[in-house]
This record gives C-alpha cells, sequence and structure tokens, in this order.
C-alpha cells in the first residue's frame, strides 16, 4: 500500500527521502475525523483529552485562589449570610466541575484512549486493534458525552460533587440530566475501548507472544478493560436510573417516594471504586515499561507484576464499601471491606517492590520519563499508604469528609495517573511525532512538577488530619497556612505545565528527528520507524523478550538504539525470566 | 453450530471479501467477533443486573409491597408473552442454522418469524402497560388506584410529596432575589439554611395506617411499580432494538448476502437475541409469579 514496496529497507541504514508514516498517509481533516487507523485516533483522544484536562486545570487553580483567605477570594458574599450561600453556591459548581471533568473526561479515557490506542497495536506487532470501527464510535461516543457535559454547564452547572449522590442531585436545581446522560455516553465509550482492547489481546497476539511474553502495559490495559467491561454497565444503570428519578420521579433512591438514597451510593461506589483502579492499572503499566528500559536491566518479577494487575482488578471489586464505612452500613460489613481494602494494597505493594528491585545495580539513566516513573513510585507511594490510612476503621471515622481524603485521592490521581501518563507521553512521543523535545528542559520541568504536587497535596493531609472539612467554600483561620501552602503548589504545577505544552508544542515543529529507538526499548514498537507507517510495520516483527536490552546499543550516527544482530537472526528461543 | 461446514471455493471467495485488513484469516475474525459479542452481551447482564439488585433489596426491606402488588399484574399475559419469546428464541436459531447452510428462504422466513414473535411481544406488552396507566398502577406520585387487585375499591394514597425535580438555569429568579437581598444588606433573621426536604415518607406513613378502609393496602406500593416499569421497560427497549437489527438482517437475507462463507452478523444477533429472550425468562417469575 505505501511507496516502500521497491527499496531495500532493512538491509541498508538509508531511510527513504520522504517515508510515508500515519501521520502524512492522508492529509484531509476528513481523514482524520472519519480515520479507522488506531494511532490517528490515539491522538485525537489525546487532542480532545489534553483540552478537558485544561479545563478541568484551570477549574483547579480557581478552587486553589478561592482557598487563599478563609473566607474566600473569589466567591463570597457581600456581608450578609444569605448572600454568602448564593455566592458559595458558584463555588460547589466550580469543584464538581472539576471533579466530574478530571475524572471521566480525563482521568479514566486519557491512558488507554490516547496512549494505549497508540502503543497497544504495535506492542502486539499488529496493524490495528480488533474492531477499528467500534474504536471510532468510542472515542465519538466519548466527544458528544464531553460536549453534553459542556451543555449542561451551559443551562446550568452541577453542583452535587461528582459523586451525584441522591437526594440531593434530585432535589437540585441544576441540569443533572444533561450532565449524567454525557457521562452514561462516555461510559459506554470506556465499555466498548474495554471490549476491543480485550479482544485485540485475545485474538491479535502474533505466533510466538505468549501471555506471559507480552510487555506489562499489555497486561495493565488487559486488566483496566476487564474493570471497564464490568463495572462500568452498572454506573451506567444507576445514572439511567439518577435520569428517571428527575424525568419521572420513578422513586427508586427519592426517600419521599419510599426509596432508598443508600442503595445509589452502593451503586456508585460499586463502579467508582473499581473505576480507580481504571485510572492508575494503565499508569502503573507506563512504568513497567520505563523503569527496566532506563535501567538497562531486565524487569524483576515479572509473572508478579502482571498477575498484580489482575490481583488488582479482582479485588478491587469487593472494596466498595469502604466509601460508606459511616453511612449506616453495619460493623461486620465495615470490617469486611475494611480488610479487603487492606488485601487490596498487596498487590500494588509486590509492583512497588519489583520496580525498586528492577532498579537495583541497573545502569539508571535519568531521562524525562525516567525521572517521571521515579516521581510515580514516591507519590503513588504516599497516596497508596494515606489509602491504607483511610481503610482503616477508627481512622476513617475521623478522616472521612476531610481533606485528608482530598490529599489522598490527588496524590493518587495527580501523582499517580497523571505523572504515569506524562511518564508515558514522553516515553512514546518520539514514536507518536517522530521528533525529540528538549530534553534538559523536560527534566527541570519534572523536578518543578514534582516539588509543586508535593507542596500542593502534603498540606491537604495535614489540614484533614487537623480537621479540615473537604468541599467548602471557607474555613477558619487556623487553616490558613496549609492552605496557603496548597495554593502556591497549584501554581507551581501550572507553571509546569504551561512549559510542558511549551516544550512539547516546540518540539513539533523545531525538535530533532527522533531515531527509531531513542531509548532502547525491547518491545516491538521499537522496531518499527518513528512515526510509523500506515500499517504499523514494513514487515512483521519477530517476537522476543521485550525486556531483553543485551543486544541494544547506542549508536551515535542515529542517536538512537540499534540492534547489533538483525531481530530475524536471532530467532533462538527467548530467555524466560524467573 | 462450530462444526465445520463444507466450503466451496465461491465461498471461500466470499469469506475473503468481508475478511478486514488487520486478520489473517476470516476465521481468526468471527473468533475475535464471537468473543467481542460475548463480552458486550456480559455487559449487556450486568446493566439489568443493577436492577435485579434493586428488586431483591426492595424485595428484602419491602416483602409485603411486592405480594400485594405482584397480585395487580396478569401472569397468563406474562406466560404468553414468554412462550412467544421462546419461540422466536427457536426460530432465530434455526436462521443462524440457516444462514450457515446457505438455505436462503429458510433463513428469510426464519427472521421474518423471528421479528413477527417480537412484534407480538411488544403488542401485549403494550396492552398490560395501556390497562396499568388506566388503572393508574403507576410508578411515584403517579400511583393512585382506585380498586384493589381484588377488584374491590380502595382508599386513595396519601401523603406522597416529591422532591422538587424540576431543573430551573441557576441564575433564576429566586437566586437572582437571594442575590440581591445579600447585596441590599438583608440579613435573615432566623436561619438562613434552606428548609430540609421532606423526609422519609417510608417510615412515617408506615406507622400509621396509611387507609384504615382498606387494611390490606401496605405503605410505598409505588415502589414496586417503579422497579416493574424499569425492568420491563429496559427489557422491551432491548427488544425493539433486535426486531431494528434483524429488519436489517432481513434485508440483507433478501439480497442474498448470507451463506456458508459469510454468516458472521446473523450469528451475532442470534446471541444477542438469546440474551434477550432469557433475561425475560428471569423476569417474568419475578414479577408475574410473586404468589
Amino acid at each position: 500500500m505505501t511507496a516502500l514496496a521497491g527499496n531495500n529497507y532493512g538491509d541498508t541504514p538509508v531511510v527513504p527521502a520522504k517515508p510515508d508514516n500515519y501521520l502524512t498517509h492522508g492529509k484531509t481533516i476528513r481523514s482524520w475525523l472519519l480515520t479507522l487507523d488506531h494511532k490517528r485516533i490515539g491522538i485525537m483522544y489525546l487532542v480532545v483529552g489534553l483540552l478537558a484536562f485544561f479545563i478541568g486545570g484551570m477549574l483547579a487553580e480557581v478552587i486553589r485562589t478561592q482557598l487563599l483567605v478563609p473566607q474566600g477570594l473569589i466567591f463570597h458574599g457581600t456581608g450578609s449570610v444569605a448572600s454568602s450561600y448564593a455566592a458559595y453556591r458558584y463555588y460547589n459548581q466550580v469543584f464538581t466541575l472539576h471533579g466530574i471533568i478530571m475524572v471521566f473526561l480525563v482521568l479514566i479515557p486519557i491512558i488507554p484512549g490516547a496512549l494505549g490506542n497508540f502503543a497497544l497495536p504495535l506492542l502486539l506487532g499488529a496493524k490495528d486493534v480488533a474492531f477499528p470501527k467500534l474504536n471510532l464510535i468510542s472515542f465519538y461516543l466519548y466527544v458528544v458525552g464531553a460536549l453534553l457535559a459542556i451543555l449542561s454547564t451551559v443551562l446550568g452547572a452541577v453542583d452535587t460533587g461528582w459523586t451525584f449522590y441522591t437526594p440531593f442531585s434530585i432535589q437540585t436545581e441544576s441540569y443533572v440530566v444533561v450532565m449524567v446522560l454525557g457521562i452514561f455516553l462516555v461510559g459506554f465509550s470506556s465499555i466498548f475501548t474495554g471490549i476491543n482492547f480485550m479482544v485485540t489481546i485475545h485474538k491479535l497476539r502474533p505466533p510466538g507472544m505468549s501471555w506471559f511474553r507480552m510487555p506489562l502495559f499489555l497486561w495493565a490495559i488487559y486488566a483496566t478493560s476487564l474493570i471497564q467491561v464490568a463495572a462500568t454497565p452498572v454506573v451506567g444503570i444507576t445514572f439511567v436510573l439518577l435520569m428517571m428519578e428527575r424525568i419521572m420521579g420513578i422513586g427508586i433512591f427519592n426517600p419521599a417516594l419510599g426509596g432508598n438514597p443508600v442503595l445509589f451510593q452502593e451503586f456508585f461506589w460499586f463502579y467508582s471504586h473499581p473505576a480507580v483502579y481504571i485510572m492508575i492499572l494503565p499508569a502503573m503499566g507506563i512504568v513497567s515499561e520505563i523503569i527496566p528500559v532506563f535501567s538497562r536491566k531486565h524487569i524483576f518479577g515479572y509473572e508478579f507484576i502482571a498477575l498484580s494487575s489482575l490481583a488488582i482488578a479482582l479485588i478491587g471489586f469487593l472494596v466498595w464499601g469502604h466509601h460508606i464505612f459511616v453511612n449506616g452500613q453495619s460493623a461486620e460489613l465495615d470490617a469486611v471491606f475494611s480488610f479487603l481494602t487492606f488485601v487490596v494494597a498487596v498487590p500494588s505493594a509486590i509492583k512497588v517492590w519489583n520496580w525498586l528491585a528492577t532498579m537495583y545495580k541497573g545502569a539508571i539513566v535519568l531521562k524525562t520519563p525516567m525521572l517521571y516513573a521515579l516521581s510515580f513510585i514516591v507519590l503513588f507511594t504516599i497516596g497508596g499508604l494515606t489509602g491504607v490510612v483511610l481503610g482503616a476503621l477508627s481512622e476513617d471515622v475521623v478522616l472521612h469528609d476531610t481533606y485528608f481524603v482530598v490529599g489522598h485521592f490527588h496524590y493518587v490521581m495527580m501523582g499517580g495517573t497523571l505523572i504515569g501518563f506524562i511518564a508515558g507521553l514522553h516515553y512514546w512521543w518520539p514514536k507518536m511525532f517522530g521528533r525529540m523535545y528538549n530534553e534538559r528542559i523536560a527534566q527541570i520541568t519534572c523536578v518543578v512538577m514534582f516539588i509543586g504536587v508535593n507542596l500542593t497535596f502534603f498540606p491537604q493531609l495535614m489540614v484533614g488530619a487537623d480537621g479540615m472539612p473537604r468541599r467548602y467554600a471557607s474555613y477558619l483561620p487556623m487553616y490558613q497556612p496549609y492552605m496557603i501552602a496548597s495554593t502556591i503548589g497549584a501554581y507551581i504545577q501550572l507553571v509546569a505545565f504551561l512549559t510542558m505544552a511549551g516544550y512539547l508544542m516546540h518540539s513539533l515543529f523545531y525538535g530533532k528527528k527522533a531515531p527509531v529507538n531513542p531509548w532502547g526499548g525491547g518491545s516491538l514498537e521499537w522496531e518499527t520507524s518513528s512515526p510509523p507507517p500506515h500499517d504499523n510495520f514494513e514487515t512483521t516483527p519477530s517476537v522476543a523478550d521485550p525486556y531483553d536490552y543485551g543486544d541494544l546499543v547506542f549508536d551515535p550516527a542515529v542517536n538512537g538504539y540499534v540492534r547489533t544482530e538483525k531481530p530475524a537472526d536471532t530467532l533462538v528461543p527467548v530467555k524466560v525470566a524467573h | 453450530m462450530a462444526e465445520a461446514l463444507a466450503i466451496t471455493a465461491t465461498e471461500e471467495q466470499v469469506a475473503r471479501q468481508h475478511l478486514a485488513h488487520h486478520f489473517d484469516t476470516p476465521q481468526q475474525q468471527f473468533d475475535a467477533g464471537t468473543l467481542g459479542m460475548w463480552m458486550f452481551l456480559a455487559t449487556e447482564m450486568l446493566l439489568f443486573s443493577g436492577l435485579f439488585c434493586a428488586y431483591a433489596v426492595f424485595r428484602a426491606t419491602h416483602p409485603e409491597v411486592f405480594k400485594y402488588a405482584g397480585q395487580y399484574l396478569d401472569p397468563v399475559s406474562g406466560l404468553i408473552n414468554a412462550l412467544i419469546l421462546l419461540t422466536s428464541g427457536l426460530t432465530m436459531a434455526l436462521a443462524v442454522r440457516f444462514a450457515q447452510t446457505g438455505k436462503r428462504f429458510a433463513l428469510s422466513l426464519c427472521l421474518a418469524l423471528t421479528m413477527l414473535g417480537g412484534v407480538a411481544f411488544l403488542a401485549i406488552h403494550a396492552k398490560e402497560y395501556f390497562d396499568n396507566g388506566q388503572a393508574k398502577l403507576l410508578w411515584g406520585t403517579h400511583y393512585a388506584p382506585t380498586v384493589g387487585p381484588n377488584g374491590k375499591p380502595i382508599a386513595p394514597v396519601v401523603g406522597l410529596v416529591p422532591l422538587v425535580v424540576k431543573p430551573k438555569p441557576v441564575a433564576s429568579a429566586g437566586w437572582q432575589q437571594l442575590n440581591a437581598l445579600g447585596k441590599a444588606g438583608f440579613v435573615v433573621s432566623h436561619s438562613d439554611i434552606m428548609p430540609a426536604p421532606t423526609g422519609p415518607s417510608g417510615v412515617a406513613t408506615s406507622q400509621k395506617p396509611s387507609a384504615p378502609e382498606n387494611p390490606f393496602q401496605p405503605a410505598n406500593v409505588q415502589i414496586f411499580f417503579g422497579i416493574y416499569f424499569l425492568m420491563t421497560g429496559l427489557h422491551s427497549l432491548h427488544v425493539i432494538i433486535g426486531i431494528i437489527v434483524i429488519g436489517w438482517l432481513l434485508i440483507r437475507s433478501f439480497r442474498g448476502e448470507f451463506g456458508p462463507g459469510y454468516n458472521a452478523p446473523v450469528v451475532y444477533v442470534g446471541m444477542y437475541w438469546g440474551v434477550v429472550d432469557m433475561v425475560w425468562m428471569f423476569l417474568f417469575p419475578l414479577l408475574y409469579l410473586i404468589h
């Protein structure tokens, strides 16, 4: 299909003068909008996801600015309590939108949608995902859902918090139905993506790639997809019920009609707790890819990392009750959920220890993806351990609905998922766009980001332990020093993100051409050109151990790694790591 | 179904025509589609599972409501519908078989019969819904029957006050008024906290006999009808979608597109229709056969 059929690509290092790649394969807007190419769909997810992230991030800055002073800097009354009440409602809308946009439009879809779509078939050595049309439908469901979310904000922004707890979500005078319909569609997008990825991994693995020879990112995506497929329908029906509640007054969750509002909480968290694993598992997969490459050492404990992803996915379904410890659940159930919450921390810890063991005595290269991966380990560990603190019953009674929960959640989501996403973005950026970013600026940005994240969220843990409740537009003056620190941290993050946007945009136009394999990765996506051709591979790549870096050496001529022997010559049985 | 059928060279060519570029063999493509379809059907079951779960919770907490309200439903029409769906399941399974063996007329006939079964199911169900509407056997505040399940008159239901459900723009008149009051320096004298919503009626109204003239009517019967309409409504929606998709298959079948070489859509829709049938086999006893 491409014009490369006649050249001697592969035998000489000469690259064709104008190689066709997926970015230049079709030039019309239509060739992008109606594309079935997983790489282009991934890029479209990336664009929309980053746009949503920008909006959600700006809302976060509004929240932090509001909390600079105890009575609120942006939304505050004119002295009377009634005016404060009216003004503070805007604050409720802001934090609600921040939560909804970040959770449903950024954290859940961005890694599977953008990086998963781009990298999954490449890692498999496949031409595409199993159902390319369904993949495009998923993307448009996501876009339409996002547009509905914006529409509801224009009509009358939701002020329920991202959790939509009944009965307030039935009462409130805002466009809950439109918002929930949008999230419902985004949920279906998530389900279809999950089905697509699972079937792709089951059916499109190349000959020779058994389950335990897959790159770990695929295991993580597989576990993620499992949760997406098994949990999202439940929140789908929950949101349908909530819509029926508001449209028809069906009464299932409405105490005034004999319904049960706690049932909503059970349904909601049955999805939304596994959903945090939808968000964190792919980030863990990215870190599992990056750590061995930049340690120049085989991954340690491959099977443990692979299976712990599945363990997190499965146990993650059984811990939702820890969100409602104080909402009238029986003490026996509380104890069971508390125990299972401790159990689910074990597979996460297994991953962390295996990453550390991989780095041990490795030749660590502190390039930007590695710096972000290391940040991930630190931040995620803080987030995970504070989660165990919250899982303990007696502590949860005290810390429930305080800023401690906010700090914990943001350590996991910002420090875990988003830092992992940024790590993956920097790792695959040369492959996606064929350009290198400025390494030095990127490294400095990572350090600034690390400082910003900690300065934002660590004071929140402290102020929460001191008793400051979450979701309040105002607070007691005693908490102000913590709040100021947190706000400064948020501004530092903003600076870091803007710098990142700057150097990444710059690289697209002025960056150095990326080599085929800039980091020395051993998985299949580094066997094809940067950016890859429309059909991904000129020749079907041969499958080897993705974590064996023995024959990869740095070649200054191409500024990247090359194999000392051609992969076709190394058809020896793959070394199985034990 | 899985047995290998003798495929002629022409059919082999047909199969190749329908092979997408990223699959190696038609078999791989078919297997991928089947696995995807099974997963999709699993998500469909999970969609229903939320309602089954709500059913279980309310039946456990309000057994008297289900015992009472279940008498309103007519088990005969539910049974007829079950038989209709079972029969349509048979015709659909036969359609799959005829598609694989390349019997085009029989395939079209079976698809048409399956559609007919779906339409008949919907017609009977619509009649039931209509009767429920006439008797005011509806959800929430719309529940106001004047006749009990035994045919004797009952007192109207009282005491259901819905929460505010009308969505209004945020900058509504009330808000602006509140803002204006605040800017004018008006201080609310007694309390500036909005009045609490009406409390749960479940506990409060069940303490007092809801209607002394009819001691057999328990409180909160509307819950049952809420669940009834949600479950059967969602199921009917799936039947409607099924009829549309089978209609699409019928058109393609008339064009002679299906045969031993290419029949995947018929197989997938057959799986879907089987699940739709199966859901009713659960709904029917749970809703109609409570006694």
